[in-house]
């Protein structure tokens, strides 16, 4: 029996050509979808092109960048935000490149180099007094711009997490006053939005504390989303402690661990490995969320930019501004949702 | 040795502080009292400070005026300030929610479209939304968008009419007239009809098994008992109410007639319904990917059409995964309506602003806002959770 050469696939099955009628012209309603796409596509991307390339006027932006980054910071201090940029950045490379090493010391250094950071970053940022020649007193109400941005998120998340983890432990407790004190807590702040938790922290705050006690406006916008935060994080929290297998309890009861050390040995080690990626979730919205301090006055990135669009030789410039504000939200939000979706698949948490 | 002494014997070894029993009891006590303590210091500051605790102000006279919403005089009481801004919250949330779902669900087929150009294009809408803060939108769509259009002298007229200016939009809407009264009962019994209707077609379909076409079924008293009204009734219960440009004294402009949105409603409005529109068909993505790839190839290899599969096999089960999410959505659009205070629409918060700058009762405005959202989220999750329990349990 002769044997059949074989034949090549037809030319409207493989290529360039197959893709094409594979995922444009499949069926016949996809040929209209496809030229009116097609049609959409050019249509935007010319009012778009047209407008960014001809009738925008970016020197709005590029004479303001600085004012964008560090807003009412004193110039004559702007080194120090630099310089603690240049902390992250250096932590974060030496993150990068030495963590992966299965050496258990470096991490500790690292984590440790961590922690140091952030009141090294705040008193860097902060300085000591008015009068102290090295580092004078910036008060943390004039921090603003994208600087305000990033301290409100970072100290929002970071501040939020102990007493998050605190009260997801408290919702799943046995010991019903507890539960049911912290439960009505979680709940009554999902139900709320965040702008009236901020506008309590502005405005309830400083009644129900001593008259001594004096919050400036960033530090009270601080509390508020810490406090909001808070109960987000409670709920990821628990959803991970939901997920720890009820053997590891049962193991470390065997083992004669008591209660503590059981949920400090055991089960949060693994319930918070299981929420990182929920967590990076909820900090991308935090980072979001950040914007509504402009509604109780914080000139934060948006803040800015509102008070840029006022400005005598750029009025009325909302649309670059505004855009310019957006394209530097999209770079870092989606950077980091894309790093955890990566992150998701390296632990391996979408699998199971 | 015995049983009895060893349990005393344990008993006594164990001193009280180390038996969980009382410590169980103790920790709560320690706990609920360090609450209250905090909560006494508070008050007890707040109390220094010479303030009280009253909701007698609302019966006050609130000498502000409010320009958007039901009717409302600076003579009207502050009670009633906050109802217009309840209901104008209600009305963003409630429109938003419906259309946000409209968008969300063509968003998220398109997403799911095997035509690449048209998954990718729902794909860049998706992404660019879900990255970028609401408020920021808010502000691009309000200030550098709606403020933009043309003004009400060269105001932008679409087909319909609909008139499109900066300082809103006005489209044409049913009036209802003096026999709409009447024509309402043969509403109300169509309603009726169709639901007995809709029982007796799927007690049917129990008993025999044939397909019972239902929502055809339904369609039917559905349609032609209001229109046997309508042609009953002397007069027509609806009239269609078309805007029109009118010139009042002095050469100012204003159109009459029809229904509208103002600049800050249509900002606010088209704002939440982007961004939770997004966020929706995300989770109908979500929820159709979830359902295994065999269900649909064991529905295929059965026999059934695409339609079928679509409606009988992978909906039903998707729907248990969305669901439970998509609640969380509509929860969220409702409290991003307060965001509406940054452009100037009305809302709960934003009149409450003005009632507590006027008032001075912060405490007493703030527990306001927050009864009124607690009740929002409470009875929509409410809702949505009986609906969630009948789709659970119809299909088990």
């Amino acid at each position: 029996m002769a044997v059949q050469p074989e034949l090549k696939p037809p030319p409207t099955e493989v290529g360039l050509l197959g893709w094409l009628k594979k995922n444009l012209f499949s069926t016949w309603y996809n040929v209209p979808l496809t030229i009116f796409s097609i049609a959409f596509i050019y249509f935007v991307l010319r009012v778009i092109i047209i407008w960014a390339v001809h009738d925008a006027r970016w020197e709005v932006v590029t004479t303001n960048l600085k004012v964008f980054m560090i807003g009412r910071y004193p110039a004559k201090e702007a080194w120090r935000v630099l310089a603690a940029l240049g902390i992250v950045v250096i932590l974060a490379a030496l993150t990068w490149v030495l963590w992966r090493r299965k050496d258990s010391k470096i991490k500790r250094w690292l984590v440790i180099g961590w922690l140091l950071s952030f009141p090294l970053i705040g008193i860097l940022l902060r300085g000591f007094s008015r009068e102290s020649p090295f580092l004078p007193l910036v008060s943390a109400d004039i921090w603003s711009g994208i600087l305000l941005t990033l301290v409100l998120a970072i100290v929002g998340i970071g501040a939020s997490f102990p007493l998050g983890v605190l009260l997801a432990l408290g919702r799943r407790s046995k010991l019903p006053a507890i539960k049911v004190i912290c439960t009505v807590y979680i709940e009554t702040i999902r139900g709320i939005p965040l702008i009236s938790v901020l506008f309590m922290s502005q405005l309830l705050l400083p009644l129900f504390l001593p008259p001594e006690l004096r919050l400036g406006t960033v530090m009270r916008a601080l509390t508020g989303m810490t406090l909001f935060s808070a109960a987000y994080t409670a709920e990821n929290v628990r959803g991970g402690l939901a997920a720890v297998p009820i053997g590891q309890y049962d193991a470390a009861s065997a083992l004669g661990l008591n209660k503590v050390l059981m949920m400090v040995l055991i089960v949060l080690p693994q319930a918070l490995r299981a929420v990182i990626p929920t967590i990076v979730g909820q900090f991308i919205s935090l980072f979001k969320d950040t914007t509504l301090v402009v509604i109780v006055g914080l000139l934060d990135l948006l803040g800015i930019a509102k008070a840029v669009t006022g400005q005598r030789a750029f009025i009325g410039l909302h649309q670059e501004v505004y855009c310019f504000v957006a394209v530097l939200f999209f770079i870092c939000c989606y950077t980091m949702s894309y790093a955890s979706r990566r992150l998701e698949k390296k632990l391996g948490v979408g699998e199971r | 040795m015995n049983q009895r002494s060893a349990t005393a014997e344990h008993r006594k070894a164990v001193p009280f502080w180390r038996d969980e029993r009382v410590l169980k009891v103790l920790v709560q006590i320690v706990f609920v009292m360090l609450v209250i303590a905090v909560g006494l210091w508070a008050l007890s500051n707040y109390r220094e400070r010479g303030l009280t605790f009253t909701f007698s102000f609302l019966d006050e006279e609130a000498s502000f005026d409010l320009a958007e919403g039901i009717e409302f005089a600076p003579t009207d009481t502050y009670a009633r300030a906050f109802l217009v801004g309840v209901l104008n919250t209600l009305r963003v949330a409630g429109i938003g929610i419906i259309m946000a779902s409209v968008v969300g669900l063509f968003a998220g087929i398109a997403r799911l479209s095997n035509n690449w150009l048209v998954s990718k294009i729902a794909g860049v809408y998706i992404e660019i939304i879900r990255n970028t803060p609401l408020l920021v939108q808010l502000f691009f769509l309000y200030f550098a968008v709606i403020l933009n259009l043309p003004s009400i002298k060269e105001v932008i007229v679409l087909p319909g009419p609909v008139y499109l200016s900066n300082r809103g939009i006005v489209f044409p809407w049913a009036r209802l007239t003096a026999s709409f009264g009447g024509w309402w009962w043969f509403v109300v019994a169509a309603l009726i009809g169709a639901v007995v209707l809709l029982i007796i077609r799927k007690r049917g379909l129990k008993r025999t098994g044939h397909p019972s076409f239902s929502l055809l079924y339904v369609c039917v008293p559905l349609i032609a008992i209001p229109v046997l009204g309508w042609m009953l009734i002397s007069g027509s219960p609806l009239l269609l109410d078309l805007p029109e440009m009118v010139v009042k004294s002095g050469g100012v402009l204003k159109v009459e007639g029809g229904a509208g949105f103002s600049s800050e409603f249509m900002a606010l409005l088209l704002g939440l319904v982007v961004y939770t529109g997004a966020y929706i068909a995300e989770v109908l993505r979500a929820g159709i990917m979830s359902v295994p790839r065999g269900q649909t190839e064991a529905a295929r290899a059965q026999g059934f059409t695409r339609g079928q599969i679509l409606r009988l096999i992978v909906l039903p089960q998707a729907l248990r995964v969305i669901i439970p999410p998509l609640i969380s959505q509509y929860l969220n659009l409702t409290k991003n309506s307060s965001l509406a205070i940054a452009i100037g629409f009305l809302d709960i918060y934003a009149v409450s602003q003005t009632m507590l700058n006027q008032s001075g009762r912060v405490v007493e405005v703030f527990f306001m806002i927050m009864a009124s959202y607690l009740t929002m989220s409470l009875t929509i999750s409410l809702i949505m959770n009986i609906v969630n329990r009948r789709i659970q349990i119809v299909e088990r």
